[in-house]
């Protein structure tokens, strides 16, 4: 009998970016698909750090970095879960 | 609440809010403008996170409502390039008595400024592109006293 294997689960989300978080990456937004071992926002911020040079330039420095998951802010060792969109950003400057 | 690129009238914003109102005694108008620094910036240009920055100003709107007993809200934030003079941010705020209605637009401006998602980027007058204004502390620390 052919064994069924599960497909692997792939994990698609979308990544936005603002302010210099933005420039530096060099795009606004863009889908990410992490690996699963990725749980928290920070384990995110780390592997995106891996990506290229652009994007060790934005997340050289995360400490100071917010981020939110689907719309609502979030820290950094929140669990990224079933979210669909996270955006990472400076502090903000409004008002 | 309201986000966008448009220019607001602040006094008929303000207007509109007591407009055939018998009950509200005290009204508080707060309008933030771009300042152009001793001559130096020739415009602002404020990024925002379309979705999350409606849904914070209302989170926060609705935070002051609970705080005190307000008869009217209004906080408008703009985003686009802004040139002196021009304002980015309005603040209304209507209650019975005046102490209420400074303390709810004092809080909404604080809370404005370190929880909506928008950003500023200055352009200088001498053509070159500035920096990303950084967050203050003492922002922050005007945020942090409303908690606990």
């Amino acid at each position: 009998m052919p064994s069924e294997r599960a497909a692997p689960k792939i994990i698609n989300m979308k990544a936005l970016y603002f302010a210099w978080v933005r420039e530096r990456i060099g795009k606004a937004e863009e889908e990410i698909a992490p690996p699963e071992t990725i749980k928290t926002v920070g384990e995110l911020m780390g592997w995106l750090h891996g990506q290229g040079d652009n994007y060790a330039a934005a997340f050289a420095h995360t400490k100071s970095m917010r981020a939110a998951l689907d719309r609502c802010h979030v820290k950094h060792d929140a669990l990224i879960g079933e979210a669909r969109e996270i955006a990472f950003f400076p502090p903000m400057t409004g008002g | 609440m309201r986000v966008q690129k448009e220019v607001f009238d602040a006094s008929a914003e303000a207007a509109a809010l007591t407009q055939g109102r018998r009950d509200i005694g005290a009204v508080v108008t707060f309008a933030g403008l771009c300042r152009d620094e001793g001559g130096a910036l020739s415009a602002l240009e404020i990024e925002h996170y379309p979705g999350m920055a409606e849904a914070e100003i209302n989170r926060v709107a609705q935070e002051a409502a609970s705080r005190w007993p307000l008869e009217g809200i209004i906080a408008i934030h703009r985003y686009g390039p802004i040139k002196p003079g021009e304002p980015i941010v309005l603040v209304v705020t209507a209650s019975t008595h005046r102490a209420e209605a400074f303390a709810a637009a004092s809080f909404l401006m604080d809370y404005l400024k370190t929880e909506a998602p928008f950003w500023k980027k200055q352009h200088f007058a001498d053509q070159t592109s500035g920096d990303w204004v950084e967050a203050k502390a003492q922002d922050l620390a005007a945020a942090t006293k409303w908690r606990g």
